[in-house]
């Protein structure tokens, strides 16, 4: 896309408005992946583990909302000519989210935890084995064939101009990531279940010792993650209504190169992290490349490590033996 | 005692592996009755390989043209089979992949010795067999690749469809005459050799007399396609051209009208799916495309045919890669007749695909069939438009 300037040498009006049309959308994708990268940095703070199936958790909230919507009959509503009311689709986020805060304390406790003692080489070659059960599991059991998610949020604008069009999709998604996020540093800063999560992740042998159920503790960094990927999942399938069981690969992958983007570990990074791979996939497809736009996420990934290891907002701590 | 323990539950789970893998390696192998040199079992059956992608982003096509070959060998073997045997089709799913369409293939040809293959839909994954089955001398017949390249492998591999340098041609000519659209703008998936021959020969066709604004891209696959249409929207093409696969095409059309573009909506034999207005509901309404047939005409061997799959599959209406299939499975069942012999070897092989290359006016279900001698079908094309669920016939074009 290239800025048409007009003889005073000004950026053209439309031209603006499409670079503007663009930020939004890099803005709802990276609201996305930040919801995401959050539970990979989070997890990896406390455990110092990479958590390879966390992309899968957001898979399963997709497909958990999917099936939340047929028992709280939004499907119904919706065949029936209709739009589901506020609190139905609320619930649905909700049931989304618990039922994967549940499946992530369950693959902590059943395939992470008893690795606690071993080389970290065997956590995290688990955890990529743990992504491929959910991945080949969820085609064995939801078919590999792709899906259509309800369309949970009515398709209006909220901004409607010729060049320049913020769907409601758009705000809502913007706004529920925010919410989530800012509620999560709330947790994390002012509860004292917080002040013991980041006990954990600064010492965790330190932390135990004060009397902190590190195990407790660690289920629980697990339940808040996977529910922020879960709200994520719910999120996008209502943004592009496809789902299959493959689809928390590659949104995996780019979160997680949000979150060593952001500084993996730091909370605000994988914030930060998460909007700048929007930003950026955004950019690229508007580019005019849009066959690019899952490299530049690796790219990215290769930058970070060669320039700046610890990412934009993360500590260089030297590890002491 | 902590040494017995760890290895006790070691050898647990090394077993419990091994039973599962045996368990699901049996489940795989469903369907291969056993191996043989001449193409038969026991029974004198004569085997056909058919793969195609029964699961994945374009597993429509291949259920439609599983069902449409099924019926077809199912008619013929009512009638006595072929040259006095019965014949049995071995499917082999390709996902959608054109690594798993090689795969399948090789599986077909060398380890359940079929006569000859049928197959398959999308142009990527023929273009990806077809040199397999040309170096094994295995005539290939694709029921609906539109792709030039696929027929260009080899004298092994035919089509009974017509090829996207005319089906291009078709779609740019209706653009202009018929949605009067003198810009256009083209969303191309970069990863599908059928989407893009038959972009260029959309656009070689269109630039003639009109112009084409926009050209964009996206991976099959993709779900969000808002910064290209961004892109596109302040061009204003007077018609926008999508040679894509319907998963894609319904959500593209979705996130179109999201962001208030309302122009007519284009493209190719890709769309043809009842999968289309599932994924793009109100937003693919009204849009046209082209394909192979329409099951609202008129011609006697039509509703036949719609009468008798409408009773064979619950009342489901055939769609065109269904009535297409069904034209390939028969006129590769007539090959065989002709040719007079029907085994798994090169002697034989040869025989069908003289006769398949010298197909003059088959009587198909979406036409007459000739195969020209590039071995393509020269038939006419059928613009429809979609309407509510179904799609309503507008007009044939003749090549």
């Amino acid at each position: 896309m290239k800025a048409r300037r007009s003889r005073s040498g000004f950026v053209s009006f439309p031209a603006f408005m499409q670079i503007f049309q663009q930020l939004v959308n890099g803005l709802a994708l990276g609201s996305i992946y930040a919801l995401i990268a959050l539970g990979y940095t989070m997890v990896y703070g406390v455990l110092r583990l990479i958590n390879f199936a966390h992309g899968d958790v957001y898979m399963l909230g997709a497909y958990a909302g999917l099936f939340a919507s047929g028992w709280f009959g939004v499907n119904h509503v919706l065949e029936s000519g209709g739009a589901p009311s506020f609190y139905s689709v609320v619930l649905v986020f909700l049931a989304a989210m618990i039922i994967c805060a549940l499946v992530g304390v369950l693959i902590e406790r059943f395939a992470y935890r008893p690795l606690r003692s071993s080389p970290r080489l065997a956590a995290l070659i688990t955890a990529i084995g743990i992504s491929m059960l959910l991945e080949f599991g969820g085609q064995a059991i939801f078919s590999p064939d792709p899906r259509q998610f309800p369309t949970l949020v009515p398709r209006m604008s909220v901004i409607d101009t010729a060049t320049f069009d913020v769907s409601l999709v758009q705000v809502i998604i913007i706004g529920v990531a925010f919410f989530l996020m800012i509620s999560l540093q709330l947790i994390v800063s002012k509860t004292k279940i917080g002040r013991a999560m980041r006990a954990v992740a600064q010492d965790r042998t330190a932390a135990s010792l004060m009397g902190i159920n590190t195990d407790a503790i660690i289920s629980f960094t697990f339940a808040l993650g996977s529910a922020l990927a879960a709200a994520g999942g719910v999120l996008s399938s209502i943004y592009t209504p496809k789902i299959d069981p493959l689809i928390g690969l590659m949104v995996g992958l780019k979160a997680f190169v949000a979150a060593v983007l952001g500084g993996i570990g730091s909370i605000p990074g994988a914030v930060l992290g998460g909007l700048l791979m929007g930003f950026a996939e955004t950019a690229t497809v508007a580019g005019g490349k849009s066959e690019y736009r899952d490299a530049i996420a690796f790219a990215i990934l290769i930058g970070v490590l060669l320039l700046r290891p610890a990412g934009l907002l993360g500590k260089n701590t030297a590890e002491k033996v | 005692m902590n040494q017995t323990k760890q290895s006790w539950k070691l050898w647990a789970s090394a077993c419990a592996v091994a039973g599962v893998l045996m368990v699901g390696g049996c489940k795989n192998q469903g369907g291969t009755t056993g191996n043989s040199a001449t193409g038969t079992d026991a029974k004198g059956e004569i085997t056909l390989g058919l793969f195609t992608s029964m699961t994945g982003g374009t597993a429509s096509f291949g259920k439609s043209t599983d069902s449409g070959i099924k019926m077809a060998i199912a008619e013929a073997n009512a009638k006595g089979g072929v040259l006095g045997r019965q014949i049995r089709v071995q499917l082999e799913d390709n996902g959608g992949k054109p690594d798993q369409a090689v795969t399948a293939v090789q599986k077909l040809i060398s380890s359940d010795n079929v006569v000859a293959v049928l197959g398959d839909v999308a142009s990527s994954n023929s273009l990806a067999a077809a040199p397999i089955c040309q170096s094994a001398k295995v005539p290939m017949l694709s029921p609906s690749s539109t792709n030039p390249k696929v027929t260009q492998v080899g004298d092994y591999i035919f089509r009974t469809c017509f090829i996207d340098p005319f089906q291009g041609t078709v779609c740019a000519r209706f653009a202009q005459q018929t949605l009067k659209a003198k810009t256009a703008a083209v969303f191309i998936d970069n990863k599908s050799d059928y989407s893009r021959g038959l972009a260029k020969y959309f656009i070689e066709e269109f630039s003639k007399t009109g112009k084409i604004v926009a050209t964009d891209y996206y991976s099959a696959g993709d779900n969000d396609f808002r910064a290209q249409l961004t892109n596109i929207k302040p061009k204003n093409p007077d018609v926008l051209f999508i040679p894509g696969y319907y998963t894609e095409v319904g959500a593209i059309a979705l996130q179109a009208r999201e962001l208030k573009m309302n122009q007519p909506l284009l493209g190719g034999d890709g769309w043809d799916s009842p999968k289309l207005t599932e994924i793009g509901k109100d937003a693919v309404q009204g849009a046209y495309f082209s394909t192979h047939y329409s099951s609202e005409s008129t011609d006697p061997r039509v509703k036949k045919f719609v009468a008798d799959f409408k009773k064979q599959n619950n009342g489901e209406t055939p769609d065109a890669l269904c009535a297409i299939a069904y034209d390939a499975a028969n006129l590769m069942l007539s090959a065989i007749k002709k040719a007079g012999v029907a085994d798994a070897d090169e002697a034989s092989r040869k025989k069908i695909r003289d006769a398949l290359a010298a197909t003059k006016d088959f009587p198909g279900v979406t036409g007459n069939i000739t195969l020209d001698k590039d071995r393509n079908a020269i038939k006419p094309a059928v613009m429809v438009q979609v309407k509510g669920s179904d799609f309503k016939y507008v007009t044939t074009v003749k090549p």
